[in-house]
């Protein structure tokens, strides 16, 4: 009894990964194999499985991996790539520095307090995504807030919205608590008398925190680094709307292609290569991950 | 308090004794409360150089709390601290000479062994050179030759206390706090322990201050101790003062098995108290005015336990064993003297015998000297 349930549970997670994973991952991996055609839908071949065995092998052969070769062919894509993977490192840089103090602050806290900013700091989760990215483009455009308000001390303009700044803002803004709420995990579970231990035998309490409880709390400052980068370098609404047409982002090249360019292949082989690049930082966090929950 | 004079312990290392001796550690009236809860109050308690002083009391009577004052962990509400005559009380803890062996040990996971017992040598800025055989020495001592590059976690329970006491030692404190250094060993190690222990603070002729709830540890390590209740040292003396001659019925029943009969003080004769109790009357030594309320104080150990009635009616008491109980060296016996009321008595098995030369409900009649007895009238 106890066993077939065990059995059963051990399944499910290989289920949810087969339906909603493996099965759409081959889907986008056939497409990126194919190529574009005037029709609907506009790529060919296709997969007719009525047509049983015979048909499945005029599919393969019908199969090619040209669209890679053309993605190395047109810098653009490789402009967007490593453009993306950029932008995505100086944010998750950007985060570690605003989000690192902000756990460190909240861990400090008495413990009332704690539950109070850590609700803070998830607070924003409870408005639209899009609503809190349409209101920095309120902010940032020319004749916005932030003009406004610097015009009133004699400074600006400046001109930040449609620019690789802004992408960094709404990046940084709309992943901040997927880096303070591994890192507050750890600095929350450090031990006290940790501390105490290192000032006892002679640490200075800024000493205290090098040696002690900075090295300790690595794992989550990973784990936060690459929960926040692996999303943002595929990231399309903030580039979108806060980057203007300047800002290069490989979400916004997937979009195009799949929608302006109707060239579903190109898009497909975009995103296989995008998610190739981030298999090694996605087992890094894995790692990591296992190494803050234990 | 308790100023009587017992029997012949020598005294070879006593300078609690000596006017002119300047203690290490002076506590002056220390107080300190938590929201209000009054957890050390107006402490006094001297400490002197080569002494192992043992903190003793139930968990929350404060004894960690004033260890942690000293640390520098906390800051006394009112009362001074005096480390060589020095008020410590405003030094931050990693400027205080004192270093502390944490009860869980606080070991840097993330450190070898070899970096942990380094620490603090190393915020005290000794030479690159000089940090290696310095460690290694440590380690030799506490016997974990060779084990200087594995994490904490790759070490047993007693490994890690060993850790925990050469990275305390390493940087030579002036005294060393033990927070319930053996709370978490088993019984066959924390006996050898302790026995290390001392061997240890004798042969580096440091100061020990110790902190511990286990009454028999305290009477083993320590030299001298101080028992604590309710935030207030109650007792400071020998482990054999403050059993012989506990101050109060509190001291005498926390440290070891105690029987006690409450009474008044009928006469006293010369450096005998006859008291008169509900059990019947009882001499003993000790002082006492005619008609205060006192309690008598006997240790089961000291109640001989004889099958036949003995001759001599003084300080006899007659019963039946309720039950008892054999311990290989010792055998206790409850003995019922009157309905609901029980004594313990034990009796060393200093001889080899399988029988049993008594029973549950055998008569029994009780026997104890005056001057195996104490009067308290705390």
């Amino acid at each position: 009894m106890k066993r077939s349930r065990s059995g059963l549970a051990a399944i499910l997670p290989f289920l949810w990964l087969a339906v909603f994973f493996a099965f759409p991952f081959l889907l986008v991996g056939k497409l990126s194999l194919s190529h574009t055609v005037l029709a609907i839908p506009p790529y060919a071949p296709q997969l007719h499985l009525s047509q049983g065995l015979p048909g499945f092998r005029t599919f393969l052969a019908g199969l090619s991996g040209e669209t890679y070769a053309r993605l190395t062919q047109d810098r653009l894509y490789l402009d967007a790539y490593l453009s993306s993977l950029r932008i995505a490192g100086l944010a998750a840089g950007l985060l570690l520095l605003i989000g690192y103090p902000i756990a460190y602050g909240i861990a400090r806290c008495p413990p009332k307090a704690r539950q109070a900013l850590v609700m803070a700091v998830i607070l924003p989760f409870w408005t639209s995504f899009l609503i809190r990215i349409y209101a920095w483009i309120a902010i940032l455009k020319p004749a916005g807030v932030l003009n406004a308000a610097l015009g009133l001390v004699g400074l600006g303009p400046v001109e930040i919205l449609n620019t690789e700044t802004a992408v960094l803002i709404g990046l940084v803004y709309a992943y901040l608590p997927f880096m303070v709420l591994p890192l507050y995990a750890v600095l929350d579970r450090e031990d006290e008398s940790l501390i105490e231990a290192a000032q006892d035998l002679g640490a200075t309490p800024l000493s205290a925190f090098w040696r002690v409880t900075f090295p300790l709390s690595l794992p989550g400052a990973a784990a936060g680094a690459l929960l926040c980068f692996i999303p943002m370098a595929g990231e399309f609404v903030i580039p979108d709307l806060l980057g203007g047409s300047e800002t290069l982002m490989l979400g916004r090249v997937i979009w195009t292609e799949f929608f302006a360019n109707r060239d579903w292949p190109a898009a497909s082989a975009v995103a296989i290569v995008l998610l190739a690049t981030l298999v090694v930082p996605i087992v890094l966090f894995e790692r990591e991950q296992a190494k803050v929950l234990s | 308090m308790a100023s009587r004079q017992i029997g012949a312990i020598r005294s070879t290392f006593a300078p609690w004794e000596d006017p002119a001796a300047k203690p290490l550690v002076r506590f002056e009236g220390v107080s300190k409360a938590f929201a209000d809860t009054p957890a050390v109050k107006g402490v006094d308690l001297e400490i002197y150089e080569r002494e192992f002083f043992a903190l003793l009391g139930p968990s929350g009577c404060g004894k960690t709390t004033l260890m942690r004052l000293l640390a520098g962990f906390e800051s006394p509400d009112a009362g001074r601290m005096l480390l060589e005559g020095r008020d410590i009380g405003a030094d931050p803890p990693h400027r205080r000479p004192v270093h502390m062996m944490f009860q869980a040990y606080a070991l840097f996971p993330h450190l070898s062994v070899a970096q942990n017992v380094a620490f603090g040598l190393r915020r005290q800025g000794v030479a690159k050179a000089e940090i290696g055989p310095r460690v290694e020495e440590m380690l030799a001592m506490v016997k974990l030759e060779g084990l200087g590059k594995r994490r904490p976690d790759q070490l047993s329970g007693g490994q890690r206390q060993r850790v925990a006491l050469a990275r305390a030692l390493a940087p030579r404190p002036r005294i060393l706090l033990l927070d319930e250094p053996m709370a978490a060993l088993d019984r066959k190690l924390r006996e050898e322990t302790q026995f290390e222990l001392m061997a240890l603070q004798q042969r580096l002729g440091m100061t020990f201050m110790i902190v511990t709830h286990d009454q028999d540890e305290a009477m083993v390590v320590a030299d001298r101790i101080a028992v604590m209740r309710a935030g207030e040292i109650v007792q400071v003396g020998r482990p054999a003062e403050v059993y012989e001659a506990p101050a109060d019925r509190y001291v005498a029943g926390f440290i070891g098995d105690v029987n006690l009969f409450e009474g008044r003080v009928a006469a006293t004769e010369g450096p005998l108290i006859r008291l008169v109790t509900e059990d019947g009357a009882f001499d003993a030594e000790g002082s006492g005015a005619v008609g205060e309320r006192a309690w008598l104080a006997v240790r089961p150990e000291k109640i001989a336990v004889h099958a036949e009635p003995p001759a001599d009616p003084r300080n006899r008491l007659a019963g039946t064993i309720l039950d008892y109980g054999y311990l290989g060296d010792w055998t206790t016996y409850v003995v019922e003297i009157a309905p609901g009321r029980t004594v313990r008595a034990a009796r060393a098995n200093a001889t080899r015998t399988v029988e049993r030369p008594l029973g549950c409900d055998d008569p029994v009649w009780l026997t104890f000297a005056p001057s195996s007895a104490v009067v308290l009238t705390r």
